[in-house]
């Protein structure tokens, strides 16, 4: 359990947090300059706070009403930069094996063999830093705040600095991570698609300041939490099972509480947990059950919340039997179809509006619609 | 040509050996006040640099004529030393090496400066996140990564002592055995009708001396840098 309060000023800007996280992987989202870093810099002991409180599963790093600091080296808590910031003068072993040596042998918890076989650089372990790619680099960083075995671990933005191609090599990786280690994670990213794929759990910063946090679902589908040039990418984030492949349209049918859905086939045996990212964009809103129509996904809803974006376009929220999924669309088609809350309405999502995120052997697999 | 006298042999004995025992004295202190330099922000910071900088711009003679009424016998510095720890330094090869030290030190603090200046801190707030503590994040990154400015450093420090001359005649004089050094022994034979043949041999081995110290420190440099910039 993670526990942050705290006010810390920098210069003009002033920031200001409270919030608790008992998920496996929390995300501090929200755009650039909203302060992440700084909280996440302030968990991790190299900012002291000017007033606050910081908690970790009931040890307190940081009270400054009870003038109690624990220094940065003290905190066991593992930081992945950005930046990987591997030690240029050390082979990738020695950066690996460096925090472990600093961990009392009895709180030494992680194996080597199995995190250089969890992030797949057993063959990397002779060179230098200088000589790893960008995605090489950062798995090695996150081996080695993995190694010294730590309470906690901070991630600030590892994968911002990787090209599209880098990211998607590190994404199961870090999902493993998640899935596999028993450390609690507070990842700081300004990506939508990173965080619906990711976290357990979203805390959202604007300007300095918290404006909202809770499960992922609930925070996904709030799109007035977004930053405007990623609101594009918004939407509904569901955990659905696979119920079978139509090995004849090369189609995967995942079973929700909303009814069924057909995404392009994925490689999942039945029963497998999946996580959707449907946009809101892409869900087109019928008033009565659509015929004649190529898209496959039709799913019964009610509309359960309406909020006006702007002077031209509708949020709309179906509740689809306890599913929630966020529709966008134009305010004409709003009232052309004279649309009300507890309306009963059709969901419409092309099949092809998904997209495989990523497919890589062993690592639960995202879908988003895109 | 090798064909030195014992007083001859002994200036290049000596000449090395101060060089040395200055270099190596003066390098944890050269280090200190590196680091002060380049991380700390105090109060009269920039009087600290200048100080040491001073020996740089003043006449040799004149940081020799310092040392001599500070380390003299009966200076306020070299009097305690005396009395309670019994360390001479006046018309001693021990003056020697003082005067060397303290003529290449600012030297030597530059070149470490400017290698410390140079070190990626974000790198030791990595290390600090490991578990390192402020010593050992010095000890295990700061250090090796200014190992070349070190080294740099060194040398010149031993190379200003090789040649060191004004400051080193003012403090402990020329007596040969104790405190004549090549540049005193070369000015002696200078100063001697018939002396050529003298000067012309010890200014050779004092330039053979200048190059193998060379030599050695590009290797040394060479071999630091490909590690620390290869990795």
């Amino acid at each position: 359990m993670l526990f942050v309060d705290i006010h810390h000023r920098l210069g003009a800007f002033d920031l200001e947090a409270s919030f608790q996280s008992a998920g496996r992987l929390t995300a501090l989202f929200g755009p650039s300059g909203s302060g992440k870093t700084s909280i996440i810099n302030i968990i991790a002991g190299l900012i002291r706070p000017d007033s606050g409180r910081i908690v970790i599963d009931g040890k307190t790093l940081v009270d400054t009403a009870q003038r109690s600091f624990v220094p940065v080296h003290r905190r066991q808590v593992g930081f992945v930069f950005q930046d990987a910031r591997l030690f240029p003068h050390l082979s990738v072993r020695s950066n690996l094996l460096y925090g472990r040596w600093f961990t009392p042998q009895a709180e030494r918890y992680a194996e080597f063999g199995r995190v250089v076989e969890m992030l797949g650089i057993g063959h990397l372990l002779a060179r230098r830093p200088a000589l790893l790619s960008g995605g090489e680099k950062q798995r090695v960083a996150i081996g080695r705040a993995l190694l010294a075995s730590p309470k906690l671990l901070l991630m600030d933005e590892p994968l911002a600095s990787l090209d599209d191609a880098r990211k998607s090599e590190i994404m199961p990786y870090l999902e493993r991570l998640r899935d596999e280690t028993k450390i609690p994670i507070v990842y700081v990213s300004h990506s939508i698609a990173e965080v619906a794929r990711l976290a357990t759990d979203i805390v959202v910063m604007t300007n300095g300041k918290l404006a909202a946090s809770g499960p992922t679902g609930e925070i996904m589908r709030r799109l007035d939490l977004l930053p405007p040039e990623e609101v594009g990418e918004g939407g509904a984030v569901l955990d659905m099972k696979v119920l079978g492949h139509d090995e004849a349209f090369g189609m995967t049918v995942l079973g929700t509480r909303a009814g069924e859905m057909r995404v392009p086939r994925i490689d999942r045996p039945l029963g497998a947990a999946v996580r959707v990212r449907i946009r809101a964009r892409d869900v087109m809103i019928g008033t009565e059950r659509p015929k004649g129509l190529s898209a496959l996904n039709i799913l019964p809803g009610r509309i359960a919340e309406i909020s006006q974006v702007d002077g031209s376009q509708v949020d709309l929220k179906l509740d689809c039997h306890g599913d929630i999924l966020v529709s966008r669309i134009t305010r004409q088609s709003f009232q052309t179809l004279h649309l009300a809350i507890g309306r009963e309405v059709f969901a419409v999502i092309k099949t092809v509006a998904f997209d495989r995120a990523n497919l890589s052997p062993g690592a639960p697999l995202v879908l988003t619609s895109d | 040509m090798l064909d030195l006298t014992p007083d001859e042999w002994n200036a290049v004995h000596l000449s090395i050996k101060v060089g040395l025992c200055a270099m190596a004295a003066s390098l944890p202190f050269g280090i200190g006040i590196a680091l002060l330099l380049a991380r700390g922000n105090f109060w009269g910071k920039s009087l600290l640099n200048g100080v040491v900088h001073l020996p740089l711009v003043l006449p040799p003679v004149v940081t020799g004529y310092l040392l001599l009424l500070s380390f003299g016998r009966r200076g306020p510095i070299g009097s305690l030393l005396d009395q309670y720890f019994g360390i001479v330094f006046s018309f001693r090869w021990t003056g020697a090496a003082l005067a060397c030290a303290i003529m290449g030190f600012p030297l030597m603090v530059r070149a470490i400066r400017l290698s410390i200046e140079a070190v990626d801190r974000r790198l030791e707030s990595a290390a600090g996140t490991l578990g390192a503590s402020p010593l050992w994040v010095f000890a295990t990154v700061t250090l090796p990564l200014i190992l070349p400015g070190v080294v740099a450093g060194m040398i010149l420090s031993f190379a200003k002592a090789m040649g060191e001359f004004g400051a080193t005649i003012t403090f402990v004089s020329n007596i040969p055995g104790e405190t004549q050094t090549l540049p005193s022994a070369i000015y002696t034979f200078t100063q001697v009708p018939g002396g050529d043949a003298g000067a012309m041999r010890l200014t050779l081995i004092s330039i053979a001396i200048s190059m193998i110290a060379l030599v050695v420190s590009e290797i040394f440099a060479r071999r630091i840098g490909q590690r620390v910039d290869a990795g």
